[in-house]
């Protein structure tokens, strides 16, 4: 008798769960229809990228095959907006500046930002409970806060070009990389640490053989967590750097809206789908780390 | 640990931070609490004027200038709406998402995506579809301000609803298994599980989540900026562009600009320590 009821709740469980499979495949299709759409709109003409959003033609199906199909060749226009897109965005060069300042702010971060954390927990003092609570207190902050000054600074100290943008983004994302580095460090026993240190370690020893090994899954999650910051950020970089001379691709497409307010749509279709495709890329690859990192950074943060 | 001899390696370990985190955000951020008593176009030809930029911020000329007010309001209905319709939308999917349906991996993925794509690029895929279809009615995303308050959240739920999604996923997955087969033995049929049993054991959870959406939807820039640009007029503006466009749209008022600034981390830190509180005295309980 039990075991029947069971098999009919499975059987209404699994009934239920074919709707919901289709339910929820139409919605993930709805979810990426803007992508596609953009994609599809990246290779048309400019004129008829709003005259005909989502279609492919110029005419209409119902008035017949023939000038449907004759309509698809005078809408499309196959490589063009990339080619124009590439050119009066230099995209590959802002590809590479988004590309280097990512890399090196994150690296930067994650390397100085641990051993300041870890040292900052194990020696407590004044000094070092005071840059705690800095960090801790930097991180409600809201960057409009400091924009202007801070763009000014980074001016007199010829810190506006790609590497001295690494410096800024170190000082501004310390604060939730220390914060989140030394609530881990506290779970680690210090048992270890004493251990390699009577066997001869010095700090530094101990800190890069011991320490930051056992750190790996925190670094991993601030890593994401710094990068998908840096990558997507518009304002830091249009302010700090010199965006006559580097543009990442926040920049880049923003840039392409005019001052009138006018937008070349054909180049900015292409431009976004160029923009679109490394971060799919990276997301289908380190889809695993990318998740778990984002929910062990919302737990802590 | 032996202190005396680990002070000998202080700078080794601190300065390239501290000295990074002096220069990205302790002198700015003092400076710039100073600035905000000054009239200045850069930071060396500051001179002193007190509170005015404060009152230039409600009254110019002696006239009571509503834009800040206007943007106050616009921000704390946007923020509330986002946070609700996010919140809300991704919890039924995460709960959805949670039953073990054939392709659930898949739709996480793709539920997930847009996150990964940055404010900027996100509002041009987005503008280009509004005015796509706005066109069809003779109206454009800045019609009115209503038009793109809801663009903007469109744009803010697409973004966001993977993220909190996720989060609202793991956080369902730790609900003890036996809890729930204990109320169901009890007799609690599924909304009932969901608000005596499921929702009390999410609370942390949800309590994050509000927390993200809300400072998310207070802070929104680059959405703003790209979608909007502020238009009609400057009734769009949320606080972060209207600050923005005092600070580098009219030369003279750089100093009103700083003071809305400091107005507006006040306000960040008065949500963020009202939730902080909130949380704890939970947690407490």
């Amino acid at each position: 008798m039990a075991k029947q009821s069971e098999q009919i709740s499975a059987a209404r469980r699994s009934k239920h769960g074919g709707i919901l499979t289709v339910f929820f495949t139409l919605l993930s299709v709805a979810w990426i229809a803007p992508i596609i759409i953009v994609a599809l709109n990246s290779f048309k003409r400019k004129a008829y990228i709003f005259r005909n959003p989502f279609g492919i033609s110029a005419a209409s199906l119902a008035d017949g095959f023939d000038r449907w199909k004759a309509g698809v060749s005078k809408a499309m226009c196959g490589w063009m907006n990339y080619t124009n897109g590439l050119k009066t965005t230099h995209f590959f060069s802002c590809f590479g500046y988004s590309l280097f300042i990512t890399v090196g702010s994150v690296l930067a971060i994650v390397l100085f930002c641990s051993m300041c954390a870890w040292y900052i927990t194990r020696v407590q003092n004044k000094v070092t409970k005071a840059i705690y609570l800095l960090c801790l207190f930097s991180m409600i902050v809201p960057f409009q806060m400091v924009m202007f000054t801070l763009s000014k600074f980074a001016n007199m100290l010829h810190l506006a070009n790609p590497v001295g943008i690494i410096v800024v983004y170190l000082g501004f994302g310390a604060g939730l990389a220390v914060f989140m580095f030394s609530g881990f460090v506290r779970s680690i026993s210090i048992e270890i640490e004493e251990a390699a240190l009577i066997d001869g370690c010095t700090p530094l020893q101990t800190f890069f053989l011991v320490i930051f090994p056992i750190l790996k899954p925190t670094t991993v999650t601030i890593a994401i967590l710094e990068a998908m910051w840096v990558w997507n950020d518009y304002l830091l970089p249009s302010l700090v750097l010199n965006v006559n001379k580097y543009r990442t691709i926040p920049i880049a497409v923003q840039y392409l809206k005019q001052s009138h307010g006018q937008i070349d749509w054909g180049a900015m279709m292409a431009v976004l789908v160029m923009a679109i495709i490394p971060i799919i890329i990276f997301y289908l690859l380190c889809q695993k780390y990318i998740i778990e990192g984002v929910v062990a950074g919302a737990v802590k943060g | 640990m032996n202190t005396k001899s680990m002070k000998k390696y202080f700078p080794i370990f601190v300065i390239p931070t501290m000295l990074a985190f002096t220069i990205g955000f302790i002198v700015p951020f003092v400076y710039g609490i100073f600035l905000s008593f000054c009239k200045f176009t850069t930071v060396t030809d500051w001179t002193w004027t007190g509170l005015k930029n404060y009152s230039r911020i409600f009254f110019v000329n002696g006239v009571l200038d509503t834009t800040f007010l206007h943007s106050i309001w616009y921000t704390a209905l946007f923020t509330v709406v986002s946070m609700l319709v996010i919140n809300l939308i991704a919890f039924a999917i995460a709960m959805l998402l949670t039953k073990g349906i054939r392709g659930t991996n898949l739709f996480r993925t793709v539920f997930f995506m847009p996150n990964l794509i940055g404010g900027i690029v996100l509002s041009y895929i987005w503008l280009m579809i509004f005015n796509a279809v706005l066109q069809n009615f003779s109206k454009t995303i800045v019609s009115t301000q209503w038009y793109a308050f809801w663009g903007m959240i469109i744009v803010v739920c697409w973004q966001q609803i993977g993220y909190m999604m996720i989060i609202y996923i793991a956080g369902i997955q730790n609900v003890p298994g036996d809890l729930i087969e204990a109320a169901k033995i009890d007799g609690a049929n599924s909304a009932q599980r969901l608000r005596y049993v499921i929702i009390p054991m999410l609370m942390p959870t949800i309590s994050t989540c509000t927390f993200l959406t809300l400072t998310n939807g207070f802070k929104l820039f680059d959405q703003n900026l790209a979608l909007t640009g502020g238009n009609p007029g400057k009734l769009s503006q949320l606080l972060a562009l209207n600050i923005y466009d005092t600070m580098y749209g009219t030369t003279g008022w750089q100093g009103v600009g700083q003071a809305k600034a400091v107005i507006f981390f006040i306000l960040v830190a008065i949500i963020a320590i009202a939730q902080n509180k909130l949380t704890t005295s939970k947690e407490v309980k």
